[in-house]
């Protein structure tokens, strides 16, 4: 059964729902007045660290920050 | 619990074991302790250990759904929360007027059940004669058949913490990129810019 929903452009260029949802909500966040546009930023920095594990071994992690490195 | 207990010891006839369960007769002062989803798992239990009371499932701490009323109700009730926040909570409105993708969309009570995916647009909830205007970034509209109306939005500010040249700003740089953007990503992603740059645009003019 062929679906005939028309596909939102986003989709029919590769992006999936969530990074547009989060591009659209960073885009907002950066149209934001001073003191709330800090905290916005502040409150979505993100940190962590991801490995691929292969033969039951973890390989060298990414780490993922946007807070400076200490 | 005690009086679970009390009450067990008090009728444990000198029969064998599942005669006892099976004829034991509740005293009027005991209260089921049981909501009815659960009644599988209380079967099992009282099966595998028939003195102890079956301990609580996490379903029997949550609230149960509000009913759907026969009658039609005055008022919606709001639910619009935010990942990190909840803007209102339980809150009784006469009107809540979201930006679907399909349009600007108005939720009386009484509305038919509908999922809505939002687009950025403007929010307002009517409270008799106050209106409380946000600007959702995007998300999700959720109404229910008892009134209830789950709005989710992944951004959702004010309308006074909008800063009009930044936006205008934005609505420039990405118009500029749309045409002279080349790979399809990079399409999408400017055309995401403008429409987000143009709805604010509106939302603070309109």
């Amino acid at each position: 059964m062929a679906s005939t929903a028309a596909v939102p452009f986003w989709r029919s260029a590769g992006m999936t729902y969530i990074s547009y949802s989060n591009i659209c909500a960073n885009l907002v966040r950066n149209c934001l007045k001073e003191p709330y546009k800090s905290e916005a930023i502040n409150r979505e920095k993100v940190h962590f660290s991801i490995s691929k594990w292969t033969d039951g071994k973890p390989e060298k992690p990414t780490i993922r920050s946007d807070s400076p490195e200490e | 619990m005690f009086r679970q207990v009390a009450s067990r010891i008090l009728t444990r006839p000198t029969t064998t074991y599942s005669a006892a369960a099976a004829i034991r007769r509740p005293f009027s002062t005991e209260v089921a302790d049981t909501t009815s989803g659960d009644e599988a798992f209380v079967e099992a239990w009282k099966k595998v250990v028939p003195n102890i009371d079956p301990p609580k499932t996490p379903s029997q701490f949550m609230h149960p759904r509000p009913p759907t009323p026969s009658t039609l109700p005055t008022k919606l009730t709001v639910n619009f929360v935010l990942p990190y926040a909840s803007e209102l909570s339980q809150k009784e409105v006469d009107m809540v007027i979201v930006p679907a993708t399909t349009g600007q969309m108005g939720i009386l009570p009484g509305h038919v059940p509908t999922i809505a995916e939002l687009k950025p647009g403007l929010l307002s909830v009517h409270e008799g004669n106050d209106i409380k205007k946000y600007f959702i970034s995007s998300g999700f509209a959720f109404i229910h058949p008892n009134s209830y109306a789950d709005i989710l939005a992944v951004e959702a500010v004010p309308l006074d913490r909008v800063d009009p040249a930044q936006v205008q700003k934005g609505l420039n740089e990405f118009t500029q990129k749309l045409s002279s953007a080349t790979t399809d990503s990079e399409k999408a992603e400017a055309q995401i810019g403008v429409d987000v740059h143009s709805a604010l645009n509106f939302a603070l003019t309109g």
